[in-house]
């Protein structure tokens, strides 16, 4: 006799949906997203310091005059105005390119998808830094890579580790189809690779002929002096880079873009028909527009100058609340700090302490694939205010000091409990 | 119109469970009556939404604290406003799980041996010794939880004198009172209690066999990890025994309208209890509407019963 599962095709998933389970974390993300809680958890960029007066007349502008063409299908490349005005984006960046380079993808999550998608088969090795954006893993998680974290230092993804992995592969007959990096304002470790750091990184990929898969979304976000000159702009062959409109304009409208080798990008081309048919011509036409019409560095500006401020309100709190044994990235753009608890802190443990005291943050354990990161968490300083961000901090301070406490009376911090399951907020959560 | 009002969510580390189940109650509820059915937030804004709206009766679904610590239901009290369910005296009963063992073990049920100590008896007479002597008062595995909130969360099983201290953790990570329960190898059943003007009936026993072997936050809310027998595979005997104990634990914690029961019954054939929820989850994957569907009853149905009765005890 059997009973009921209350899913009539729990039998008929596909092997790779086994991770696909609730999780006690994410259960404790959903109190995150109320008010009385200082949220340092969610990665949402804050659009409300848009113009949105300009981005009213922009989206009318268009469809008065472009409606027909807007609220068409349209092609499964992108854009062709868009790609040429991508161009000047990336320049800022000194990637150069020719706009047939440019696949324009639904934020460059879609990107990452369809890139994994033409390069990997079930077991294929991906090498990724340690930590890793979670996006990253779940995408090559749900193509069964095999994910290998590779370490990183102050510097970011360490060479010498990178070239011990090859190696290491390499003596078991294996060669990893991928290099993931995040080189500049890095998602979570907040850690941005020196010009130098860049060049070593690709003559290692280059030489061991792998692909390098160069992930940009940050790389306009720098608080100090020009963006960083990105991979891509020392290499057109070896390097796929992806940039993203999130960050810098509106993540609402879900445009992102790959720059390819040409053989590459035909294959793209092709997996992003079978995928969606086309990126949505309204969100690429809107952008297209503000670009040509708005001013679009001083937003940006905006926004570095916003978050510079948030950051040093983070950095500033961090440094004056946070128990001794605790450390933390400095970082010089971007949304994030990856903190180190004292030794025998467990941050997945320690959160629903801290979500009953009002604060989030996003356990470590979510950037790896592995097991690893218990330690630490992520702090995002993108979208509480500096008011906000320091009472975070403040109350984050007091659940630390409660698990050390707690830790020192049983010698211990708790065992990894839920491991399975996904394990970071959602994307909407602030 | 008549009006409604679900209140579901708060900021207990439940509040998802609880949004889902206050999302099915009201839409089962609008189907059911027709009437205007508003769903609330536990918020700063909820008491000027209670006077503004005035319902007719209010629908608490709220998990872990604030909800099932019956503090909320005494403010609907104060409020004068009917709402379905425990009173926050007897909720307050259920919520402390050693306090409701104790009542139950007065009135005869058998229940898992348990000790609640909080954290500062730990840190003051030192963990390793008083875990020690716990462990041999109990005897291994023992069953680690904190003494209030439900889902499973911060509960583990300790098997070896090793894994004791951090279940100790993960447990005071919810609550500021953990207890240690004797570990009861069985079958685990869920008994569904209604109450009506016909009077307590225990709708049909679910018997949850979860496939990692652990009824967790996981096991709880994916469907398809979980295998559920409604009836559960008892004898004709056994099956009116836990009604019993059911039914008697909804009466001894003095509760109102519905609550479930849970039991594991050990390989003689006893049923232990582990505790009674005030407000049960009614979730997708939940074990009370598994219940009431079992019995050819629906949500809507019951859920409009209830409010009438709840309105006629203000009224009266």
């Amino acid at each position: 006799m059997s009973g009921s599962r209350l899913d009539p095709w729990v039998d008929s998933y596909a092997q790779r949906t086994a991770g696909m389970q609730a999780s006690e974390i994410r259960a404790l993300f959903a109190v995150a997203s109320r008010p009385e809680v200082v949220s340092l958890a969610g990665g949402m960029p804050f659009v409300q310091a848009l113009n949105m007066e300009m981005m009213a007349a922009t989206v009318s502008k268009l469809l008065m005059e472009r409606g027909a063409i807007a609220l068409q299908y349209g092609s499964g490349q992108g854009d062709v105005v868009l790609r040429e005005q991508i161009l000047d984006v990336m320049a800022e960046v000194k990637v150069i390119a020719h706009p047939d380079d440019i696949i324009v993808t639904t934020g460059s999550q879609m990107a990452l998808d369809l890139v994994t998608r033409v390069f990997c088969d079930p077991g294929d090795v991906v090498l990724v830094e340690a930590p890793s954006y979670v996006g990253a893993l779940g995408v090559f998680r749900a193509y069964e890579c095999d994910v290998i974290h590779v370490a990183m230092d102050e510097e970011g993804l360490n060479p010498d580790a990178l070239a011990d992995a090859i190696a290491k592969l390499g003596a078991e007959g294996r060669k990893a189809k991928m290099i993931y990096t995040i080189p500049s304002f890095h998602n979570p470790a907040g850690i941005t690779q020196s010009q130098e750091r860049r060049t070593r990184i690709l003559q290692i990929a280059k030489s061991a002929g792998i692909l390098l898969l160069e992930d940009d979304p940050y790389g306009l976000l720098g608080f100090e002096g020009e963006p960083p000159a990105a991979i891509r702009s020392q290499d057109e062959e070896g390097v796929i880079y992806l940039g993203s409109f999130s960050k810098t304009i509106a993540s609402g409208l879900r445009v992102g873009w790959a720059v390819a080798p040409h053989g590459v990008r035909e294959k793209l081309v092709l997996a992003a028909e079978s995928a969606v048919l086309c990126p949505s011509n309204y969100s690429q036409l809107t952008i297209s527009e503000y670009l040509a019409t708005q001013p679009w560095r001083e937003q940006i500006k905006t926004y570095r100058e916003l978050y510079r401020e948030r950051r040093d309100a983070l950095l500033d709190s961090l440094d004056q609340l946070m128990p001794a044994g605790t450390t933390w990235t400095k970082p010089a753009g971007g949304f994030y700090s990856w903190v180190t608890l004292p030794h025998g802190l467990d941050a997945t443990a320690m959160l629903p302490r801290a979500v009953q005291q009002l604060v989030a943050y996003v356990p470590g354990t979510g950037f790896y694939v592995d097991g690893q990161g218990r330690q630490n968490m992520r702090l995002s300083y993108c979208y509480p205010d500096p008011e906000r961000i320091r009472e975070g901090v403040r109350r984050l301070a007091g659940v630390i000091e409660g698990e050390l406490e707690i830790a020192a009376t049983f010698g211990t911090s708790s065992a990894l409990r839920n491991s399975s399951g996904t394990n970071v907020p959602a994307p909407d959560l602030a | 119109m008549s009006s409604y009002l679900v209140l579901a969510g708060g900021l207990s580390p439940e509040r998802d469970v609880s949004l889902r189940s206050g999302r099915r109650v009201a839409e089962a509820l609008r189907t059911a009556t027709g009437a205007e059915v508003i769903e609330a937030d536990v918020d700063a804004s909820l008491i000027e939404i209670l006077h503004r709206h005035r319902p007719d009766c209010v629908i608490p679904v709220l998990h872990g604290a604030a909800g099932e610590d019956g503090a909320l239901r005494d403010v609907l009290t104060s409020l004068n406003l009917p709402f379905v369910g425990a009173t926050g005296a007897a909720a307050r009963l259920a919520f402390d799980k050693p306090v409701a063992k104790t009542l139950l073990a007065k009135a005869g049920i058998a229940s898992p041996a348990v000790l609640a100590l909080p954290h500062a008896t730990f840190r003051e007479l030192g963990a390793s010794g008083l875990l020690t002597g716990i462990r041999e008062y109990l005897g291994l595995p023992i069953m680690v939880k904190p003494t209030s909130g439900g889902s499973a969360l911060g509960a583990s099983i300790v098997r070896s004198a090793e894994d004791f201290p951090s279940a100790m953790v993960g447990a005071f990570a919810y609550s500021e009172v953990a207890m240690m329960e004797q570990y009861i190898k069985g079958i685990e059943v869920a008994i569904s209690v209604l109450e009506t003007a016909d009077g307590i009936i225990a709708l049909p026993a679910v018997e949850i066999v979860p496939e990692s072997g652990i009824y967790d936050y996981n096991s709880r809310y994916t469907a398809g990890t979980t295998e559920f027998f409604v009836p559960a595979r008892l004898t004709p005997e056994l099956t009116a025994e836990c009604a019993r104990i059911a039914i008697l634990a909804h009466q001894e914690l003095g509760l109102r309208d519905w609550s479930r029961t849970d039991l594991i019954i050990d390989e003689t054939g006893t049923p232990w209890f582990l505790e009674t929820n005030a407000a049960p989850g009614m979730t997708e994957t939940s074990l009370y509407p598994q219940a009431l569907h079992a019995a050819g009853l629906s949500l809507g149905d019951i859920t409009a019963t209830l409010v009438e009765r709840a309105i006629t005890r203000v009224t009266l």
